[in-house]
């Protein structure tokens, strides 16, 4: 395997400019794991991620399993060190700050998880949750437990409820109260790392809701991460892909859903049912062979090679010497084989992708149709 | 209640199924006048919110009911025979062999200290009682059977060695391993990207034509509904409220309960505009509320009486095949004709 260098895109997919609440520069985190003391083998978490959020936006992440989207959010919350790159927030960077500094910082970006259960203290009256936030502010204590009554209010809980312990709610409400302890200190951007996956179908609705209410309301921007392609649609204003680490591709939600560039992208939206069944036995299915490679040891060229559909399709038109042979026998163009495509845009759409042969509009029409 | 009166294709049969539980805190009733069939060949979903007894009811029928649980009325068929799933012995002469199951957690259900071909070994040796080399080839051809590439040295791996879509595989393996008539996979792909549950679905679906078997798919996805199920029965506090063929229930439902999912699901291929969540929260089966359990949250109660006094029982309405459990379903009907 030839060791592969990554050259430096300046270029990157930024929309808000002065106006960014944050913006996170060639972001890069490889975990090395020890054996014996010594480092063996590193894992490409996230690679080279670059992207910006303006005020009021909702930047949805999708990608499968293990490609990085929670290592990326909490490298934005500087719970771990990058291995290099920069997070700027609101133009300061955050991967510089003091402590004290990042205790203010840390009013700024506010995370809500998956599992509210998981993430709040059983033993904990929810006042005292809802208030944790705030330990540091300078608000007296019966200012503090104004705020706490009146963001439980806002998520449809009531006062007296502050006084209950967790388990005495269901999961729905427990993720409204982890949504109101993020609140709690007025945050400019909140990280949502699947909030509703855990929520039944009714109670998940209840929650968008609330979300996208609180987004207009405070003008919040959101990081959504969430593994349900119709909850990404129906939230985001724009959409990034990550396979395997890096950022496959970024466009506004209309874009990405209807005309997406990137091979994986098309192969993401195919796999998705839809509660049609008029539209589902009529649709063909891009199949997507295999499981997500191993990140302590990416395939070179370009890291879906193995997986994609296009590179199969091009290859059928390029002659021997152009053409690559996989172990199983199939054939993809040498270049997807060996060189790793850049994020880039060929016009001014806000649609960045990477990969050698970016599907056309017409393409995406035939393969899903 | 059938959706389909004929029977011939019938593998098993659930009538009026009760069951109940005894917990400290009182009797609580998680499947309730159940009625199910499942046929050869074809494909029966159930779905509805969490804890509504989609995973009980089949727990019921295979006697594996928590501590105080008991099946209280109701009958179950396999082939035609009645069955007692409260017989130790008959149930589990029943699963596997006639009906295989894959559990909701099932990842949890793989024995970390064993390879997995020994764990399905085990049960084909359990079974059938045929000999180690015979139960070990019979693995290894199931392995394969699930699509697991080179399925002779992966019986030798380690659960924690494969893949979370591969674990999954391997679970289904254990459901098929005996080529049972009827397999029940409890949430199947729940954990799953959607990529590996797209891979997952259609395995199930090809072992299904492959085996003729019978296929009931628990989930609360209406995606895997719409594309790989023939019938659907959507399931409400214990109750099935709303069955039928997956066509009609989902383009021209006739209750309330299973169009407020619908509109409260955002969908992968379309903007649906605002989205109308259901109120409250499902019921808590201490405390059911009265007449139709649904009528606190339901958009189309409008305070009628008949919606908190009258347990409304499922009917069939016309097309014969659709049945529902509402008072006001042919009001429903009848707007959506005029629509
Ligand atoms: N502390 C760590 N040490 C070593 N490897 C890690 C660590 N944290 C994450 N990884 C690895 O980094 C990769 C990305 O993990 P991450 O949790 O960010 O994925 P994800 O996209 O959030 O996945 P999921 O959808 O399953 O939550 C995975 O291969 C993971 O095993
Ligand atoms: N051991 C138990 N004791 C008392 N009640 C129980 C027990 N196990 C389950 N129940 C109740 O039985 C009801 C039905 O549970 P069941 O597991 O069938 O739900 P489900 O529809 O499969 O939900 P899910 O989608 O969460 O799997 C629930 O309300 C649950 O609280
Ligand atoms: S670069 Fe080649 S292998 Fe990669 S996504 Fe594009 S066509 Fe497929
Ligand atoms: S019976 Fe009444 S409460 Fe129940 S679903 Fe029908 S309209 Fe709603
Ligand atoms: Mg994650
Ligand atoms: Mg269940």
């Amino acid at each position: 395997m030839v060791a592969e260098t990554v050259e430096p895109t300046t270029a990157a997919p930024y929309i808000a400019g002065d106006e960014a609440v944050l913006r996170v520069e060639n972001l890069t985190k490889h975990f090395v794991k020890k054996r014996l003391g010594r480092p063996t083998t590193a894992v490409k978490a996230v690679s080279d991620v670059s992207f910006d959020l303006a005020p009021g936006e909702t930047l949805g992440l999708v990608g499968e399993s293990g490609c990085g989207k929670t290592t990326l959010s909490r490298l934005i919350l500087r719970l771990i060190e990058p291995t290099s790159g920069r997070v700027i927030v609101e133009g300061k960077d955050v991967t510089r700050l003091s402590k004290r500094q990042l205790r203010e910082f840390r009013q700024r970006v506010q995370v809500v998880f998956q599992d509210p259960y998981a993430s709040l203290d059983p033993r904990q009256r929810v006042a005292a949750s809802v208030a944790e936030p705030l330990t540091n502010s300078k608000l007296s204590s019966d200012e503090k437990l104004r705020i706490v009554h009146e963001t439980l209010e806002r998520m449809g809980l009531q006062r007296a409820q502050a006084r209950l312990f967790p388990h005495q709610f269901s999961g729905g409400q427990r993720q409204r109260i982890g949504i109101a302890r993020a609140l709690s200190v007025t945050p400019k951007v909140l990280l949502l790392d699947e909030p509703v996956s855990a929520l039944d179908v009714s109670i998940q609705a209840q929650v968008l809701k609330l979300l996208q209410e609180l987004r207009d309301e405070y003008r919040l921007s959101y990081i959504l991460i969430s593994h349900d392609l119709s909850v990404v649609r129906h939230v985001s204003d724009r959409v990034m892909v990550m396979y395997l680490g890096r950022v496959v591709e970024m466009a506004p939600k209309e874009e990405l859903y209807t005309a997406p560039r990137h091979p994986y992208t098309a192969s993401l939206l195919s796999a998705a049912p839809v509660p049609d069944p008029d539209v589902e036995r009529t649709r063909e299915r891009i199949q997507l062979l295999g499981d997500p490679p191993n990140p302590a040891s990416p395939p070179p060229g370009c890291a879906f090679h193995r997986r994609c559909f296009q590179a199969e399709l091009v290859a059928q038109k390029l002659g021997d010497s152009e053409v690559t042979v996989l172990e199983d026998g199939r054939r993809v163009p040498r270049t997807c084989a060996e060189k790793q495509p850049v994020l880039v845009t060929q016009d001014a759409t806000k649609h960045w992708s990477a990969c050698h042969f970016p599907l056309s509009r017409e393409a995406v029409a035939t393969v899903t149709a | 209640m059938t959706v389909n009166s004929d029977r011939s294709d019938v593998v098993l049969d659930i009538e009026r199924l009760r069951t109940r539980i005894e917990t400290p805190r009182g009797v609580v009733h998680p499947v309730n006048d159940v009625s199910l069939q499942c046929r050869r060949g074809r494909t029966l979903a159930v779905v509805g919110e969490s804890g509504s007894g989609k995973s009980m009811t089949f727990m019921s029928v295979l006697g594996l009911l928590p501590a105080g649980g008991t099946i209280e009325s109701g009958t179950v068929r396999y082939q035609g025979r009645e069955i007692d799933p409260t017989d130790k012995k008959a149930a589990r002469q029943l699963r596997g062999k006639a009906i295989g199951i894959i559990f909701q957690d099932a990842l949890a259900g793989l024995n970390p200290s064993f390879t997995v071909g020994q764990q399905i070994a085990d049960v084909v040796r359990h079974h059938e009682g045929v000999s180690r080399a015979k139960a070990k080839e019979k693995a290894i051809e199931t392995l394969g059977l699930v699509g697991i590439p080179n399925p002779r040295e992966r019986a030798d791996y380690y659960p924690h060695q494969l893949s979370g879509g591969m674990r999954q595989r391997v679970m289904i393996a254990m459901g098929v391993a005996l080529r049972p008539q009827v397999l029940v996979a409890d949430e199947p792909t729940t954990a799953l990207d959607v990529t590996v549950q797209a891979q997952i679905m259609e395995l199930l679906d090809g072992l299904r034509r492959e085996l003729g078997m019978s296929l009931v798919i628990i989930t609360h996805d209406l995606g895997v509904v719409a594309r790989y199920a023939e019938e659907v029965a959507v399931m409400y506090g214990g109750r099935v409220v709303e069955h039928g063929e997956a066509r009609q229930v989902l383009k021209n439902t006739v209750h309330p309960y299973t169009e407020a999912l619908l509109r409260s699901s955002p969908r992968p291929d379309a903007d649906v505009g605002e989205l109308s969540p259901i109120p409250g929260q499902p019921p808590n089966l201490l405390a059911v509320p009265s007449g139709c359990s649904f009528h606190p949250r339901c958009h189309r109660a409008n305070g009628r009486p008949e919606c908190s006094r009258d347990i409304p029982l499922l009917r069939s309405l016309s097309p014969e095949s659709q049945l529902t459990a509402c008072h006001h379903a042919e009001e429903m009907a009848l707007q959506k004709v005029s629509k």
